[in-house]
Protein backbone atom coordinates (compact mmCIF):
# COMPACT_ATOMS: atom_id res chain seq x y z
CA UNK A 1 0.00 0.00 0.00
CA UNK A 2 1.03 3.54 -0.50
CA UNK A 3 2.82 4.82 2.56
CA UNK A 4 1.41 8.32 2.30
CA UNK A 5 -2.15 9.44 2.78
CA UNK A 6 -4.03 10.47 -0.33
CA UNK A 7 -4.33 14.10 0.80
CA UNK A 8 -0.63 14.79 0.26
CA UNK A 9 0.04 16.18 -3.20
CA UNK A 10 2.35 14.57 -5.69
CA UNK A 11 4.67 17.56 -5.51
CA UNK A 12 5.09 17.09 -1.80
CA UNK A 13 5.73 13.38 -2.27
CA UNK A 14 8.37 14.09 -4.89
CA UNK A 15 10.15 16.56 -2.61
CA UNK A 16 10.21 13.90 0.08
CA UNK A 17 11.85 11.53 -2.39
CA UNK A 18 14.44 14.09 -3.39
CA UNK A 19 13.10 14.64 -6.92
CA UNK A 20 13.86 18.12 -8.22
CA UNK A 21 11.26 20.24 -9.95
CA UNK A 22 13.39 20.15 -13.12
CA UNK A 23 13.56 16.33 -13.04
CA UNK A 24 9.85 16.09 -12.47
CA UNK A 25 8.94 18.36 -15.40
CA UNK A 26 11.45 16.51 -17.56
CA UNK A 27 9.71 13.24 -16.80
CA UNK A 28 6.26 14.70 -17.49
CA UNK A 29 7.44 16.20 -20.78
CA UNK A 30 8.99 12.90 -21.84
CA UNK A 31 5.77 11.08 -21.01
CA UNK A 32 3.67 13.67 -22.87
CA UNK A 33 6.00 13.27 -25.85
CA UNK A 34 5.71 9.47 -25.72
CA UNK A 35 1.95 9.81 -25.69
CA UNK A 36 2.12 12.13 -28.71
CA UNK A 37 0.48 14.92 -26.71
CA UNK A 38 1.15 18.61 -27.52
CA UNK A 39 4.38 20.06 -26.04
CA UNK A 40 2.49 22.25 -23.55
CA UNK A 41 1.01 19.13 -21.97
CA UNK A 42 4.30 18.33 -20.21
CA UNK A 43 4.28 21.34 -17.85
CA UNK A 44 0.48 21.07 -17.57
CA UNK A 45 0.80 17.47 -16.46
CA UNK A 46 3.49 18.45 -14.00
CA UNK A 47 1.29 21.20 -12.55
CA UNK A 48 -1.68 18.91 -12.28
CA UNK A 49 0.35 16.24 -10.51
CA UNK A 50 2.18 18.72 -8.28
CA UNK A 51 -0.87 20.53 -7.02
CA UNK A 52 -3.63 17.98 -7.22
CA UNK A 53 -4.38 15.24 -4.72
CA UNK A 54 -2.96 11.84 -5.43
CA UNK A 55 -5.47 9.88 -7.44
CA UNK A 56 -6.83 6.70 -5.96
CA UNK A 57 -5.98 3.49 -7.77
CA UNK A 58 -7.47 0.07 -7.06
CA UNK A 59 -5.47 -2.81 -8.50
CA UNK A 60 -7.34 -6.10 -8.81
CA UNK A 61 -5.50 -9.31 -9.67
CA UNK A 62 -7.46 -12.25 -11.02
CA UNK A 63 -6.37 -15.18 -13.16
CA UNK A 64 -2.78 -14.12 -13.80
CA UNK A 65 0.84 -14.93 -13.05
CA UNK A 66 1.81 -11.59 -11.48
CA UNK A 67 4.28 -11.04 -14.31
CA UNK A 68 2.58 -7.77 -15.21
CA UNK A 69 2.93 -6.52 -11.66
CA UNK A 70 6.54 -7.69 -11.61
CA UNK A 71 7.14 -5.68 -14.76
CA UNK A 72 5.69 -2.61 -13.09
CA UNK A 73 7.48 -2.89 -9.78
CA UNK A 74 10.78 -4.67 -10.46
CA UNK A 75 12.35 -2.41 -13.03
CA UNK A 76 16.04 -2.74 -13.73
CA UNK A 77 17.02 0.20 -11.59
CA UNK A 78 15.06 2.56 -9.38
CA UNK A 79 13.86 5.36 -11.62
CA UNK A 80 11.59 8.32 -11.40
CA UNK A 81 8.92 6.03 -12.87
CA UNK A 82 9.08 3.97 -9.70
CA UNK A 83 8.49 7.08 -7.68
CA UNK A 84 5.51 7.89 -9.82
CA UNK A 85 4.20 4.59 -8.69
CA UNK A 86 4.59 5.84 -5.12
CA UNK A 87 2.79 9.07 -5.78
CA UNK A 88 -0.50 7.62 -6.83
CA UNK A 89 -2.59 6.48 -3.94
CA UNK A 90 -2.62 2.73 -4.41
CA UNK A 91 -5.52 2.01 -2.09
CA UNK A 92 -5.87 -1.67 -2.82
CA UNK A 93 -3.51 -4.26 -4.22
CA UNK A 94 -3.67 -7.75 -2.84
CA UNK A 95 -0.15 -8.57 -4.06
CA UNK A 96 1.57 -5.76 -2.18
CA UNK A 97 -0.66 -5.16 0.80
CA UNK A 98 0.25 -6.57 4.20
CA UNK A 99 -3.37 -7.08 5.16
CA UNK A 100 -5.12 -10.35 4.42
CA UNK A 101 -8.54 -11.91 4.82
CA UNK A 102 -11.32 -9.68 6.14
CA UNK A 103 -8.93 -6.77 6.65
CA UNK A 104 -8.04 -6.79 2.97
CA UNK A 105 -11.69 -7.09 1.96
CA UNK A 106 -12.52 -4.15 4.20
CA UNK A 107 -9.71 -2.11 2.64
CA UNK A 108 -11.16 -2.71 -0.80
CA UNK A 109 -14.68 -1.84 0.31
CA UNK A 110 -13.43 1.34 2.00
CA UNK A 111 -11.40 2.37 -1.07
CA UNK A 112 -14.40 1.93 -3.34
CA UNK A 113 -16.73 3.74 -0.96
CA UNK A 114 -14.43 6.69 -0.20
CA UNK A 115 -13.48 7.31 -3.84
CA UNK A 116 -16.68 6.26 -5.55
CA UNK A 117 -16.77 7.53 -9.13
CA UNK A 118 -13.21 8.86 -8.93
CA UNK A 119 -10.83 5.95 -8.66
CA UNK A 120 -8.94 4.29 -11.48
CA UNK A 121 -9.51 0.56 -11.61
CA UNK A 122 -6.54 -1.44 -12.83
CA UNK A 123 -7.31 -5.06 -13.62
CA UNK A 124 -4.64 -7.69 -14.04
CA UNK A 125 -5.58 -11.17 -15.26
CA UNK A 126 -8.50 -12.78 -17.02
CA UNK A 127 -11.82 -13.52 -15.37
CA UNK A 128 -12.83 -17.18 -15.17
CA UNK A 129 -16.54 -17.83 -15.47
CA UNK A 130 -16.51 -21.62 -15.73
CA UNK A 131 -17.47 -23.77 -12.73
CA UNK A 132 -19.56 -20.83 -11.47
CA UNK A 133 -16.41 -18.73 -11.19
CA UNK A 134 -14.85 -21.12 -8.66
CA UNK A 135 -11.45 -21.02 -10.39
CA UNK A 136 -10.65 -17.60 -8.95
CA UNK A 137 -12.23 -16.33 -5.73
CA UNK A 138 -11.26 -13.94 -2.95
CA UNK A 139 -13.06 -13.72 0.37
CA UNK A 140 -15.60 -16.21 -0.94
CA UNK A 141 -16.55 -14.02 -3.90
CA UNK A 142 -15.86 -14.76 -7.53
CA UNK A 143 -13.54 -12.65 -9.64
CA UNK A 144 -16.48 -11.69 -11.82
CA UNK A 145 -18.53 -10.40 -8.86
CA UNK A 146 -15.60 -8.41 -7.50
CA UNK A 147 -14.89 -6.91 -10.92
CA UNK A 148 -18.49 -5.94 -11.56
CA UNK A 149 -18.74 -4.19 -8.19
CA UNK A 150 -15.41 -2.37 -8.58
CA UNK A 151 -16.11 -1.36 -12.16
CA UNK A 152 -19.43 0.23 -11.18
CA UNK A 153 -17.71 2.99 -9.18
CA UNK A 154 -14.59 3.46 -11.30
CA UNK A 155 -13.81 6.64 -13.23
CA UNK A 156 -11.76 4.63 -15.68
CA UNK A 157 -10.76 1.01 -16.18
CA UNK A 158 -7.34 -0.10 -17.32
CA UNK A 159 -6.82 -3.74 -18.27
CA UNK A 160 -3.13 -4.44 -17.70
CA UNK A 161 -1.57 -7.39 -19.47
CA UNK A 162 -2.80 -9.58 -22.29
CA UNK A 163 -4.85 -11.78 -19.92
CA UNK A 164 -6.96 -8.82 -18.77
CA UNK A 165 -7.00 -7.19 -22.20
CA UNK A 166 -7.67 -10.20 -24.44
CA UNK A 167 -7.94 -13.25 -22.20
CA UNK A 168 -4.31 -14.21 -22.68
CA UNK A 169 -3.05 -17.70 -21.91
CA UNK A 170 -6.05 -18.72 -19.72
CA UNK A 171 -8.31 -17.82 -22.67
CA UNK A 172 -6.28 -20.01 -25.07
CA UNK A 173 -7.80 -23.16 -26.44
CA UNK A 174 -9.31 -25.15 -24.70
CA UNK A 175 -9.88 -22.40 -22.11
CA UNK A 176 -10.60 -24.82 -19.26
CA UNK A 177 -11.67 -22.12 -16.80
CA UNK A 178 -14.06 -20.29 -19.13
CA UNK A 179 -11.81 -17.22 -18.95
CA UNK A 180 -12.76 -13.89 -20.49
CA UNK A 181 -11.08 -10.51 -20.86
CA UNK A 182 -12.33 -7.54 -18.85
CA UNK A 183 -14.06 -6.04 -21.89
CA UNK A 184 -16.26 -9.14 -22.23
CA UNK A 185 -17.43 -8.86 -18.61
CA UNK A 186 -17.84 -5.08 -18.63
CA UNK A 187 -18.85 -4.36 -22.25
CA UNK A 188 -20.71 -1.16 -21.42
CA UNK A 189 -17.61 0.79 -20.30
CA UNK A 190 -14.68 2.02 -22.39
CA UNK A 191 -11.61 0.12 -21.28
CA UNK A 192 -7.99 0.98 -21.90
CA UNK A 193 -6.12 -2.20 -22.79
CA UNK A 194 -2.41 -2.15 -21.96
CA UNK A 195 -1.56 -5.52 -23.44
CA UNK A 196 1.66 -7.47 -23.30
CA UNK A 197 2.87 -10.52 -21.51
CA UNK A 198 3.90 -8.56 -19.58
CA UNK A 199 3.41 -4.95 -20.69
CA UNK A 200 6.35 -2.56 -20.59
CA UNK A 201 6.48 -0.76 -17.22
CA UNK A 202 6.74 2.68 -18.85
CA UNK A 203 3.66 1.92 -20.96
CA UNK A 204 1.63 1.11 -17.86
CA UNK A 205 2.81 4.18 -15.93
CA UNK A 206 2.52 6.44 -18.98
CA UNK A 207 -1.06 5.37 -19.62
CA UNK A 208 -2.00 5.87 -15.96
CA UNK A 209 -0.28 9.24 -15.94
CA UNK A 210 -2.27 10.46 -18.90
CA UNK A 211 -5.50 9.28 -17.33
CA UNK A 212 -4.63 11.01 -14.07
CA UNK A 213 -3.55 14.31 -15.58
CA UNK A 214 -6.01 14.75 -18.43
CA UNK A 215 -8.96 12.89 -16.99
CA UNK A 216 -9.55 11.52 -20.47
CA UNK A 217 -8.92 8.22 -22.14
CA UNK A 218 -6.00 8.27 -24.57
CA UNK A 219 -6.57 7.73 -28.29
CA UNK A 220 -7.13 4.01 -28.67
CA UNK A 221 -6.56 1.60 -31.55
CA UNK A 222 -9.02 -1.03 -32.73
CA UNK A 223 -8.09 -3.27 -29.81
CA UNK A 224 -8.61 -0.52 -27.21
CA UNK A 225 -4.87 0.11 -26.75
CA UNK A 226 -3.27 3.57 -26.49
CA UNK A 227 -2.14 4.47 -30.00
CA UNK A 228 0.85 6.30 -28.60
CA UNK A 229 2.39 3.00 -27.54
CA UNK A 230 0.66 0.49 -29.80
CA UNK A 231 0.45 2.54 -33.00
CA UNK A 232 3.44 0.95 -34.72
CA UNK A 233 4.38 -2.62 -35.27
CA UNK A 234 7.65 -3.91 -33.88
CA UNK A 235 8.97 -4.89 -37.31
CA UNK A 236 8.87 -1.31 -38.61
CA UNK A 237 10.83 -0.03 -35.62
CA UNK A 238 13.16 -2.99 -35.25
CA UNK A 239 16.91 -2.44 -35.54
CA UNK A 240 17.06 -5.67 -37.58
CA UNK A 241 14.62 -4.25 -40.14
CA UNK A 242 17.37 -3.11 -42.59
CA UNK A 243 18.44 -6.75 -42.87
CA UNK A 244 14.88 -7.75 -43.77
CA UNK A 245 15.02 -5.14 -46.52
CA UNK A 246 18.34 -6.57 -47.69
CA UNK A 247 16.92 -10.09 -47.68
CA UNK A 248 19.34 -11.24 -44.96
CA UNK A 249 17.64 -13.71 -42.64
CA UNK A 250 19.06 -15.73 -39.75
CA UNK A 251 18.57 -19.46 -40.36
CA UNK A 252 19.05 -20.56 -36.76
CA UNK A 253 19.22 -18.80 -33.42
CA UNK A 254 22.97 -19.14 -33.08
CA UNK A 255 24.24 -18.81 -36.63
CA UNK A 256 26.49 -16.08 -37.92
CA UNK A 257 23.52 -14.17 -39.33
CA UNK A 258 21.66 -14.14 -36.02
CA UNK A 259 24.77 -12.87 -34.25
CA UNK A 260 25.25 -10.23 -36.93
CA UNK A 261 21.77 -8.85 -36.31
CA UNK A 262 20.05 -10.34 -39.36
CA UNK A 263 16.28 -10.49 -39.43
CA UNK A 264 14.60 -13.28 -37.43
CA UNK A 265 11.52 -13.46 -39.70
CA UNK A 266 12.33 -16.96 -40.93
CA UNK A 267 12.75 -18.15 -37.33
CA UNK A 268 9.15 -17.22 -36.59
CA UNK A 269 9.47 -13.62 -35.35
CA UNK A 270 5.98 -12.10 -35.06
CA UNK A 271 7.27 -8.51 -35.14
CA UNK A 272 5.43 -7.65 -38.39
CA UNK A 273 2.04 -8.46 -36.87
CA UNK A 274 2.69 -7.20 -33.35
CA UNK A 275 1.92 -3.69 -32.22
CA UNK A 276 3.85 -2.56 -29.18
CA UNK A 277 6.61 -0.22 -28.08
CA UNK A 278 9.22 -2.92 -27.39
CA UNK A 279 11.54 -1.74 -30.18
CA UNK A 280 11.42 1.91 -29.09
CA UNK A 281 10.97 2.13 -25.30
CA UNK A 282 12.57 -1.31 -24.81
CA UNK A 283 12.88 -3.09 -21.48
CA UNK A 284 14.92 -2.82 -18.30
CA UNK A 285 15.42 0.89 -18.48
CA UNK A 286 15.87 0.91 -22.26
CA UNK A 287 18.52 -1.81 -22.23
CA UNK A 288 17.12 -4.14 -24.89
CA UNK A 289 14.08 -6.09 -26.00
CA UNK A 290 13.54 -9.76 -26.88
CA UNK A 291 14.61 -9.45 -30.54
CA UNK A 292 17.75 -7.64 -29.46
CA UNK A 293 18.46 -10.59 -27.17
CA UNK A 294 18.33 -12.90 -30.19
CA UNK A 295 14.82 -14.32 -29.94
CA UNK A 296 11.94 -13.58 -32.27
CA UNK A 297 8.92 -11.64 -31.03
CA UNK A 298 6.15 -13.93 -29.76
CA UNK A 299 3.43 -11.39 -30.50
CA UNK A 300 2.38 -11.37 -26.84
CA UNK A 301 0.53 -8.06 -27.02
CA UNK A 302 -1.86 -9.31 -29.70
CA UNK A 303 -5.20 -11.10 -29.14
CA UNK A 304 -5.03 -14.91 -29.19
CA UNK A 305 -1.25 -14.92 -29.53
CA UNK A 306 -1.09 -18.33 -27.88
CA UNK A 307 -3.35 -19.94 -30.50
CA UNK A 308 -1.69 -18.60 -33.65
CA UNK A 309 0.50 -21.60 -34.36
CA UNK A 310 4.14 -22.20 -33.57
CA UNK A 311 6.26 -19.36 -32.24
CA UNK A 312 9.02 -20.71 -34.49
CA UNK A 313 7.11 -20.90 -37.80
CA UNK A 314 7.50 -17.92 -40.14
CA UNK A 315 4.36 -15.85 -40.58
CA UNK A 316 3.83 -16.83 -44.21
CA UNK A 317 4.34 -20.56 -43.79
CA UNK A 318 1.27 -22.76 -44.20
CA UNK A 319 -0.63 -23.88 -41.16
CA UNK A 320 -1.27 -27.55 -41.82
CA UNK A 321 -3.72 -27.82 -38.99
CA UNK A 322 -2.42 -30.90 -37.23
CA UNK A 323 -0.34 -30.02 -34.21
CA UNK A 324 2.21 -32.65 -33.28
CA UNK A 325 2.48 -34.15 -36.76
CA UNK A 326 5.53 -33.33 -38.88
CA UNK A 327 5.07 -30.82 -41.69
CA UNK A 328 6.53 -33.26 -44.22
CA UNK A 329 3.98 -35.92 -43.31
CA UNK A 330 1.10 -33.47 -43.60
CA UNK A 331 2.35 -32.11 -46.95
CA UNK A 332 2.69 -35.64 -48.33
CA UNK A 333 -0.75 -36.58 -46.99
CA UNK A 334 -2.46 -33.58 -48.56
CA UNK A 335 -0.66 -33.43 -51.90
CA UNK A 336 -0.38 -37.22 -52.24
CA UNK A 337 -4.10 -37.64 -51.66
CA UNK A 338 -4.90 -34.81 -54.08
CA UNK A 339 -2.59 -36.18 -56.80
CA UNK A 340 -4.12 -39.65 -56.42
CA UNK A 341 -7.61 -38.15 -56.67
CA UNK A 342 -6.54 -36.19 -59.75
CA UNK A 343 -5.15 -39.35 -61.37
CA UNK A 344 -8.39 -41.25 -60.77
CA UNK A 345 -10.43 -38.32 -62.05
CA UNK A 346 -8.21 -37.92 -65.13
CA UNK A 347 -8.28 -41.59 -66.06
CA UNK A 348 -12.04 -41.74 -65.50
CA UNK A 349 -12.58 -38.62 -67.65
CA UNK A 350 -10.38 -39.96 -70.44
CA UNK A 351 -12.09 -43.36 -70.27
CA UNK A 352 -15.55 -41.79 -70.41
CA UNK A 353 -14.51 -39.63 -73.33
CA UNK A 354 -13.15 -42.59 -75.30
CA UNK A 355 -16.27 -44.64 -74.60
CA UNK A 356 -18.42 -41.79 -75.88
CA UNK A 357 -16.30 -41.55 -79.03
CA UNK A 358 -16.48 -45.30 -79.49
CA UNK A 359 -20.28 -45.27 -79.23
CA UNK A 360 -20.49 -42.32 -81.63
CA UNK A 361 -18.31 -44.18 -84.14
CA UNK A 362 -20.44 -47.32 -83.76
CA UNK A 363 -23.66 -45.43 -84.43
CA UNK A 364 -22.43 -44.05 -87.75
CA UNK A 365 -21.51 -40.66 -86.38
CA UNK A 366 -17.74 -40.79 -86.64
CA UNK A 367 -16.02 -37.85 -85.09
CA UNK A 368 -13.27 -40.16 -83.86
CA UNK A 369 -12.91 -42.07 -87.09
CA UNK A 370 -9.56 -40.54 -87.77
CA UNK A 371 -8.27 -41.81 -84.47
CA UNK A 372 -6.98 -45.23 -83.69
CA UNK B 1 -9.97 -18.03 -36.11
CA UNK B 2 -8.38 -14.81 -37.29
CA UNK B 3 -8.04 -13.73 -40.91
CA UNK B 4 -4.38 -14.67 -41.33
CA UNK B 5 -4.84 -18.08 -39.71
CA UNK B 6 -7.74 -18.74 -42.08
CA UNK B 7 -5.76 -17.63 -45.14
CA UNK B 8 -2.64 -19.69 -44.43
CA UNK B 9 -4.57 -22.53 -42.81
CA UNK B 10 -7.82 -23.99 -44.15
CA UNK B 11 -8.00 -21.75 -47.24
CA UNK B 12 -4.44 -22.61 -48.28
CA UNK B 13 -4.92 -26.32 -47.60
CA UNK B 14 -8.09 -26.44 -49.69
CA UNK B 15 -6.55 -24.45 -52.53
CA UNK B 16 -3.37 -26.60 -52.62
CA UNK B 17 -5.60 -29.69 -52.66
CA UNK B 18 -7.77 -28.35 -55.50
CA UNK B 19 -4.66 -27.23 -57.39
CA UNK B 20 -3.08 -30.71 -57.22
CA UNK B 21 -6.31 -32.51 -58.14
CA UNK B 22 -7.08 -30.13 -61.01
CA UNK B 23 -3.58 -30.06 -62.49
CA UNK B 24 -3.19 -33.86 -62.44
CA UNK B 25 -6.71 -34.28 -63.80
CA UNK B 26 -6.05 -31.99 -66.76
CA UNK B 27 -2.58 -33.40 -67.44
CA UNK B 28 -4.02 -36.91 -67.47
CA UNK B 29 -6.68 -35.71 -69.89
CA UNK B 30 -3.87 -34.38 -72.09
CA UNK B 31 -1.72 -37.51 -71.82
CA UNK B 32 -4.61 -39.87 -72.54
CA UNK B 33 -5.85 -37.96 -75.59
CA UNK B 34 -6.43 -40.13 -78.64
CA UNK B 35 -3.53 -39.45 -80.96
CA UNK B 36 -4.15 -39.37 -84.68
CA UNK B 37 -2.33 -42.24 -86.35
CA UNK B 38 0.43 -41.11 -88.73
CA UNK B 39 -0.21 -42.98 -91.96
CA UNK B 40 2.71 -41.53 -93.93
CA UNK B 41 6.21 -42.94 -93.83
CA UNK B 42 8.52 -41.22 -91.39
CA UNK B 43 10.95 -38.86 -93.19
CA UNK B 44 13.27 -38.86 -90.21
CA UNK B 45 14.46 -41.50 -87.77
CA UNK B 46 12.74 -41.54 -84.41
CA UNK B 47 15.72 -40.16 -82.44
CA UNK B 48 16.03 -37.39 -85.01
CA UNK B 49 12.42 -36.27 -85.00
CA UNK B 50 12.20 -36.52 -81.21
CA UNK B 51 15.28 -34.32 -80.87
CA UNK B 52 13.79 -31.94 -83.46
CA UNK B 53 10.74 -31.79 -81.21
CA UNK B 54 12.85 -30.78 -78.22
CA UNK B 55 14.61 -28.21 -80.39
CA UNK B 56 11.26 -26.75 -81.36
CA UNK B 57 10.75 -25.71 -77.72
CA UNK B 58 13.53 -23.19 -78.27
CA UNK B 59 12.93 -22.27 -81.92
CA UNK B 60 9.18 -21.77 -81.43
CA UNK B 61 9.75 -19.59 -78.37
CA UNK B 62 10.69 -16.59 -80.45
CA UNK B 63 8.99 -15.29 -83.63
CA UNK B 64 10.40 -16.16 -87.03
CA UNK B 65 12.62 -13.29 -88.30
CA UNK B 66 9.90 -12.30 -90.71
CA UNK B 67 7.55 -11.54 -87.80
CA UNK B 68 9.97 -10.10 -85.28
CA UNK B 69 9.20 -6.50 -86.15
CA UNK B 70 5.49 -7.08 -85.84
CA UNK B 71 5.29 -9.28 -82.72
CA UNK B 72 8.77 -9.19 -81.16
CA UNK B 73 7.99 -6.41 -78.69
CA UNK B 74 4.84 -8.14 -77.44
CA UNK B 75 6.73 -11.41 -77.02
CA UNK B 76 9.58 -9.64 -75.21
CA UNK B 77 7.15 -8.01 -72.79
CA UNK B 78 5.51 -11.38 -72.22
CA UNK B 79 8.80 -13.08 -71.42
CA UNK B 80 9.91 -10.16 -69.25
CA UNK B 81 6.92 -10.22 -66.95
CA UNK B 82 7.11 -14.00 -66.73
CA UNK B 83 10.76 -13.73 -65.68
CA UNK B 84 9.84 -10.97 -63.24
CA UNK B 85 7.22 -13.23 -61.70
CA UNK B 86 9.67 -16.11 -61.40
CA UNK B 87 12.27 -13.92 -59.71
CA UNK B 88 9.74 -12.44 -57.28
CA UNK B 89 8.13 -15.77 -56.45
CA UNK B 90 11.30 -17.81 -56.14
CA UNK B 91 13.95 -15.40 -54.85
CA UNK B 92 12.13 -13.31 -52.20
CA UNK B 93 13.20 -14.37 -48.70
CA UNK B 94 9.73 -14.87 -47.15
CA UNK B 95 8.69 -16.85 -50.27
CA UNK B 96 11.74 -19.07 -49.91
CA UNK B 97 10.67 -19.69 -46.32
CA UNK B 98 7.24 -20.69 -47.59
CA UNK B 99 8.66 -23.14 -50.12
CA UNK B 100 11.17 -24.45 -47.61
CA UNK B 101 8.28 -25.37 -45.32
CA UNK B 102 6.79 -27.36 -48.22
CA UNK B 103 9.87 -28.97 -49.74
CA UNK B 104 12.28 -29.04 -46.82
CA UNK B 105 15.19 -27.22 -48.47
CA UNK B 106 16.14 -23.62 -49.09
CA UNK B 107 18.16 -21.53 -51.53
CA UNK B 108 19.73 -18.05 -51.64
CA UNK B 109 17.44 -15.09 -52.28
CA UNK B 110 17.74 -11.51 -53.46
CA UNK B 111 17.60 -8.34 -51.32
CA UNK B 112 14.06 -7.16 -50.69
CA UNK B 113 14.80 -3.80 -52.31
CA UNK B 114 15.80 -5.55 -55.56
CA UNK B 115 12.65 -7.66 -55.37
CA UNK B 116 10.57 -4.52 -54.88
CA UNK B 117 12.07 -2.90 -57.99
CA UNK B 118 11.50 -6.06 -60.05
CA UNK B 119 7.92 -6.28 -58.72
CA UNK B 120 7.12 -2.73 -59.78
CA UNK B 121 8.66 -3.31 -63.24
CA UNK B 122 6.66 -6.53 -63.57
CA UNK B 123 3.52 -4.70 -62.50
CA UNK B 124 4.12 -2.09 -65.18
CA UNK B 125 4.59 -4.80 -67.81
CA UNK B 126 1.36 -6.43 -66.64
CA UNK B 127 -0.48 -3.20 -67.24
CA UNK B 128 1.20 -2.91 -70.65
CA UNK B 129 -0.01 -6.35 -71.78
CA UNK B 130 -3.53 -5.52 -70.62
CA UNK B 131 -3.39 -2.27 -72.57
CA UNK B 132 -2.22 -4.19 -75.63
CA UNK B 133 -4.97 -6.75 -75.19
CA UNK B 134 -7.75 -4.16 -75.07
CA UNK B 135 -6.35 -1.83 -77.74
CA UNK B 136 -5.32 -4.37 -80.35
CA UNK B 137 -8.52 -5.32 -82.25
CA UNK B 138 -7.35 -8.83 -83.12
CA UNK B 139 -6.18 -9.73 -79.62
CA UNK B 140 -9.29 -8.14 -78.13
CA UNK B 141 -11.48 -10.30 -80.39
CA UNK B 142 -9.58 -13.43 -79.37
CA UNK B 143 -9.81 -12.65 -75.65
CA UNK B 144 -12.50 -14.01 -73.37
CA UNK B 145 -13.29 -14.08 -69.64
CA UNK B 146 -10.54 -16.64 -69.05
CA UNK B 147 -7.86 -14.26 -70.34
CA UNK B 148 -9.03 -11.31 -68.27
CA UNK B 149 -9.65 -13.29 -65.09
CA UNK B 150 -6.30 -15.06 -65.34
CA UNK B 151 -4.68 -11.65 -65.74
CA UNK B 152 -6.64 -10.27 -62.79
CA UNK B 153 -5.88 -13.10 -60.38
CA UNK B 154 -2.16 -13.02 -61.17
CA UNK B 155 -2.12 -9.24 -60.94
CA UNK B 156 -3.90 -9.33 -57.58
CA UNK B 157 -1.17 -11.58 -56.15
CA UNK B 158 1.47 -9.15 -57.37
CA UNK B 159 -0.31 -6.03 -56.11
CA UNK B 160 -1.12 -7.45 -52.67
CA UNK B 161 2.44 -8.72 -52.38
CA UNK B 162 3.87 -5.27 -53.06
CA UNK B 163 1.36 -3.72 -50.63
CA UNK B 164 2.32 -6.24 -47.95
CA UNK B 165 6.03 -5.61 -48.31
CA UNK B 166 5.51 -1.85 -48.35
CA UNK B 167 2.92 -1.91 -45.50
CA UNK B 168 0.51 0.20 -47.50
CA UNK B 169 -2.80 1.10 -45.89
CA UNK B 170 -3.82 -1.81 -43.70
CA UNK B 171 -1.88 -3.62 -41.00
CA UNK B 172 0.80 -6.09 -42.08
CA UNK B 173 -1.27 -8.97 -40.71
CA UNK B 174 -4.30 -8.02 -42.82
CA UNK B 175 -2.21 -7.33 -45.91
CA UNK B 176 -0.38 -10.64 -45.55
CA UNK B 177 -3.70 -12.46 -45.13
CA UNK B 178 -5.13 -10.77 -48.24
CA UNK B 179 -1.94 -11.61 -50.15
CA UNK B 180 -2.09 -15.29 -49.14
CA UNK B 181 -5.82 -15.35 -49.96
CA UNK B 182 -5.04 -14.02 -53.43
CA UNK B 183 -2.51 -16.84 -53.82
CA UNK B 184 -5.23 -19.24 -52.65
CA UNK B 185 -7.51 -17.82 -55.35
CA UNK B 186 -4.81 -18.24 -57.99
CA UNK B 187 -4.25 -21.87 -56.97
CA UNK B 188 -8.00 -22.53 -57.17
CA UNK B 189 -8.30 -20.97 -60.62
CA UNK B 190 -5.03 -22.28 -62.05
CA UNK B 191 -6.08 -25.76 -63.27
CA UNK B 192 -9.33 -24.58 -64.81
CA UNK B 193 -8.17 -21.59 -66.82
CA UNK B 194 -5.45 -20.55 -69.21
CA UNK B 195 -2.89 -20.47 -66.43
CA UNK B 196 -2.53 -24.18 -67.20
CA UNK B 197 -0.34 -23.06 -70.11
CA UNK B 198 2.47 -23.30 -67.55
CA UNK B 199 2.22 -27.09 -67.90
CA UNK B 200 1.11 -27.31 -71.54
CA UNK B 201 3.20 -24.79 -73.41
CA UNK B 202 6.52 -26.63 -73.71
CA UNK B 203 5.16 -30.19 -74.18
CA UNK B 204 2.77 -28.97 -76.90
CA UNK B 205 5.61 -27.21 -78.75
CA UNK B 206 7.75 -30.33 -78.48
CA UNK B 207 4.97 -32.61 -79.73
CA UNK B 208 4.10 -30.34 -82.65
CA UNK B 209 7.79 -30.03 -83.53
CA UNK B 210 8.27 -33.80 -83.42
CA UNK B 211 5.19 -34.48 -85.59
CA UNK B 212 6.29 -31.92 -88.17
CA UNK B 213 9.85 -33.26 -88.17
CA UNK B 214 8.53 -36.80 -88.73
CA UNK B 215 6.75 -35.53 -91.81
CA UNK B 216 9.93 -33.87 -92.98
CA UNK B 217 8.84 -30.29 -92.32
CA UNK B 218 11.04 -27.81 -90.56
CA UNK B 219 9.65 -26.57 -87.27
Amino acid sequence: MSAAPAAISVGEMLRRHGISRRGFIKYCTATASALALPPWMGPAMAAQLRDGPRPSVIYLSFQECTGCFESLTCSFAPTIEDLMFDVISLDYDDTLMAAAGDAAGSALAAAMRDNHGKYILVVDGSIPTGASGACCTAGGRTAEAILREAAAGAAAIVAVGTCAAFGGIPFADPNPTGAWPVSAIIPERPIVNVSGCPPIAEVITGTLLQLVTTGKLPDLDGHGRPKAYFGNNIHDRCYRRPFYDQGKFAKSFDDEGARSGWCLYELGCKGPTTFNACATIKWNGGTSFPIESGHGCLGCSEPNFWDKGSFYAALDTPDWGKAGESTGTQVVELTGGAVAAGLVLGVASAGTSRLRQHHSAGSGNKPGAEGE
Amino acid sequence: MDFLTFARGPALRVSIGVFCIGVVWRIMGFVLLRIRRERSLARESMPRYLSEGLLAIATRSWPHPEFVRRTGAGEAIGYSYHMGLFVVVLLFGPHITFFASLFGFTWPGLPSSVITVISVVTLTLFLAVLFRRVTNPVIRMLSNFDDYFSWFITMSVLVTGIATTAHVGLSYETLLAVHILSVDGLLLWFPFGKLMHAFYIFPSRAINGAILARRGAAS
